[in-house]
């Protein structure tokens, strides 16, 4: 033994606590595995929140102990406020001493409490925010992603648009950054020319002006990024206005959380997705067939996406034995994200967002009388976002 | 161009009955109980609210718009007789603080009762789909019925307030509600029934627009601010103006709305043709009034300057 090492060791006999203190967080001493979810769960936008705890829970349910150790998991409410879901980040890292942050489904939210939990050593898991800045320069070793980075599902639609040979595509979505993001992410995968475009505002419920101009211009198709609410209100009117017969591609927009309120209105509308519930495999009958009979209600892609988030947390501490403090083996145990995703194909690139399969979906009526999304054609296969390039990920 | 114009003169004249009918009940409330009721949107999704519930549980839209009257009637009563009531005395901000408090009362209401995701009425069979227009331009029936139902309940209200005994008493309200009460009507019972009347009218005009929207908590406060601005251009106690303000400010609005940006794509790029014009659809509503104020401080129809 050298010296340095001798040094070094006898520190840390001395000091383990400050000597820890920079990587391992105090959560990983204890024999708890505490997580902590955070998601938007009241509000216009509740439905979204809803889903994602529903699958984290079904997900927690169905394996009983996650890793193998006692689990405790807290679930908050961050009302769609940035500033709120940044001082509950905090207070879960630094009082409740979670050892896992898994959420949220704003990309705004996931900004605002990306520093507060990563800076800490604590993991933090998004299950459904996928910002560019996190996915390149930003990327952070802390943080994982089980959904897809935000731009992909609208490229899916772009690439649709372009092999259908339309050369006339009205774009439309809501004027804020992740409307200006859907369109320009459209516009990565598709040349054609087009229609129009429109900005809406934040939170309009009627669209009877936009669907005027993209009846008075008759474009080959529809391109729409309307998330919520708004969605429903424009899927029902677009059908009601006698349209149905232009195509509706669309991303966020027509899926497992609006179509119990859009119904028969949607079907037929098209979207892109990293998944649908009738995805033929194993681990997706399964993980489908338990979320209904669960909780009466066809799981989405934000309920899938926090499954996976508990399945990943549940394979990577059995990897490591419980040993939460070992943090580069923890870190290694997710990257490999071995377990069974209902997506089939999962992995995780160098910016620890997934590498995944990416399909062309379309609203139906399942033969359970209920509505869901089904996969019509693969557009992507194991596609990788474009900003993990910018990613230098080092080993700290 | 043409079509688009015809299309959006249309959709102006649908968002001008609903208005109309949402502002009806407030200018006569505002104009002869002198009451400043915030709480007025909320009775608009009330209305949706009721019309979602009971359509979902009869199966039919037509019984659940038969249902909601009954309830909506129970609830003017009940708010008029615990809330507004005590208000008549009050300042304007006594006012202003109490429906206020009710609007958020109400909203967390609805959300304990009917949760927090958007309801939907489906569209009744008889009025979905759309009928064809002008060349490949097609309008949804169900548009059409909410134009036709809003004009009725115009005529209908024209009648009653200027052929019937209750209307005069409602126009001499508006003009001297002193004179009024010391000529010996029951002023209590009057109030009540206006009062009444607005709440009706209110969740009338929600449960019509409940199968084009989500039904959300919310939907009434985007809708109040316009409501008020075609109550002051109209004139504060007149139907009439009510109504004239109404499809006023909506035509204004839709048509601002589409042409702005279409003209200002001309010079500028979309997205900023969209956001200056989106910036001034809302501002040309104001302008509106700020220039028919000018002309008429009482607005179209007022009784009182």
């Amino acid at each position: 033994m050298t010296t340095k090492t001798m040094l070094l060791a006898t520190s840390l006999l001395t000091l383990p606590g400050a000597a820890l203190a920079q990587d391992v967080p105090p959560a990983a001493q204890d024999d708890v595995l505490k997580i902590g979810l955070i998601y938007t769960l009241s509000g216009p936008a509740a439905a979204l929140g809803e889903q994602a705890r529903n699958g984290f829970m079904l997900a927690a349910e169905r394996i009983g102990e996650l890793g193998g150790m006692e689990t405790e998991i807290v679930v908050i409410d961050d009302e769609q406020r940035p500033d709120k879901a940044a001082d509950d980040a905090r207070e879960l890292v630094q009082r409740e001493e979670v050892d896992f942050v898994v959420g949220p489904i704003f990309s705004n939210i996931l900004v605002a409490i990306h520093q507060p939990v990563t800076e800490t050593g604590t993991i933090l898991i998004s299950t459904n925010a996928g910002t560019s800045n996190f996915a390149g320069a930003e990327c952070n070793p802390n943080f994982f992603v089980t959904s897809y980075q935000n731009d992909q599902n609208h490229e899916v639609m772009g690439a649709y648009a372009e092999s259908e040979g339309y050369q006339n595509v009205f774009l439309m979505a809501p004027n804020y950054q992740a409307g200006r993001d859907s369109l320009a992410g459209f516009k990565n995968s598709y040349t054609g020319g087009f229609a129009g475009e429109v900005f809406t505002e934040m939170g309009q419920l009627d669209f009877s002006s936009e669907l005027a101009q993209i009846a008075a211009f008759q474009p080959d198709a529809l391109f729409t990024f309307m998330p919520g609410g708004m969605g429903v209100n424009l899927v029902k009117q677009f059908d009601q206005a006698g349209l149905s017969s232009m195509p509706f591609l669309s991303a966020f927009t027509v899926d497992e959380t609006t179509l119990p309120a859009t119904q028969d209105a949607a079907v037929g509308l098209l979207g892109g997705a990293n998944w649908a519930p009738d995805l033929e495999n194993e681990a997706n009958e399964a993980f489908v067939s338990a979320y209904i009979e669960e909780y009466g209600a066809v799981p989405g892609t934000y309920a899938m996406q926090a499954y996976d988030a508990a399945q990943l947390i549940d394979s990577a501490v059995r990897k490591v034995d419980g040993d939460l403090t070992d943090r580069d083996a923890l870190r290694a145990a997710l990257k490999e994200a071995d377990f069974d995703s209902p997506r089939g194909d999962f992995s995780f690139g160098v910016n620890n967002y997934p590498v995944q399969d990416f399909y062309l979906v379309e609203a139906v009526k399942r033969d359970d009388g209920m509505y869901g999304t089904s996969v019509r054609e693969k557009i992507f296969d194991d596609y990788v976002d474009t900003y993990a390039d910018q990613c230098q990920m080092d080993a700290s | 161009m043409a079509n688009l114009f015809v299309l959006q003169l249309l959709n102006g004249v649908q968002l001008g009955v609903l208005l109309f009918l949402i502002a009806a009940g407030l200018t006569l409330v505002f104009g002869i109980m002198d009451v400043v009721n915030l709480a007025h949107g909320v009775l608009y999704m009330v209305g949706a609210y009721f019309v979602a519930t009971f359509a979902a549980l009869t199966g039919s839209f037509w019984w659940g718009l038969l249902l909601m009257l009954p309830a909506a009637i129970a609830v003017g009563l009940i708010l008029e007789v615990v809330v507004i009531r005590r208000l008549y005395a009050r300042s304007h901000l006594d006012q202003v603080l109490a429906t206020f408090g009710l609007v958020m009362i109400a909203n967390e209401t609805v959300k304990i009762v009917w949760g927090t995701s958007p309801l939907s009425v489906p569209t009744p069979e008889l009025l979905s789909g759309s009928i064809p227009l002008m060349g490949p331009l097609r309008y949804p029936v169900y548009r059409v019925g909410i134009i036709v139902a809003g004009l009725a309940v115009a005529l209908g209200l024209f009648l009653v307030i200027n052929y019937t005994r209750i209307g005069m008493l409602l126009r001499a309200g508006a003009t001297n509600r002193a004179m009024v009460s010391a000529l010996g009507v029951d002023i209590g019972k009057l109030f009540a029934i206006v009062f009444t009347l607005g709440a009706v009218l209110a969740c009338f005009a929600g449960a019509l627009i409940a199968p084009i929207l989500s039904v959300d908590t919310g939907m009434g406060e985007s809708v109040l601010i316009l409501t008020f601005v075609v109550v002051v251009i109209g004139g504060i106690g007149s139907i009439k103006g009510a109504f004239l303000g109404a499809i006023l400010v909506a035509v204004v609005d839709t048509l601002g709305g589409v042409f702005g940006p279409i003209l200002l794509r001309e010079v500028l790029d979309p997205s900023a043709a969209n956001q200056t014009g989106r910036m001034l659809a809302p501002m040309l509503v104001y302008i509106l009034m700020a220039v028919i104020l000018f002309a008429k401080p009482a607005g179209l129809f007022g009784a009182k300057a």
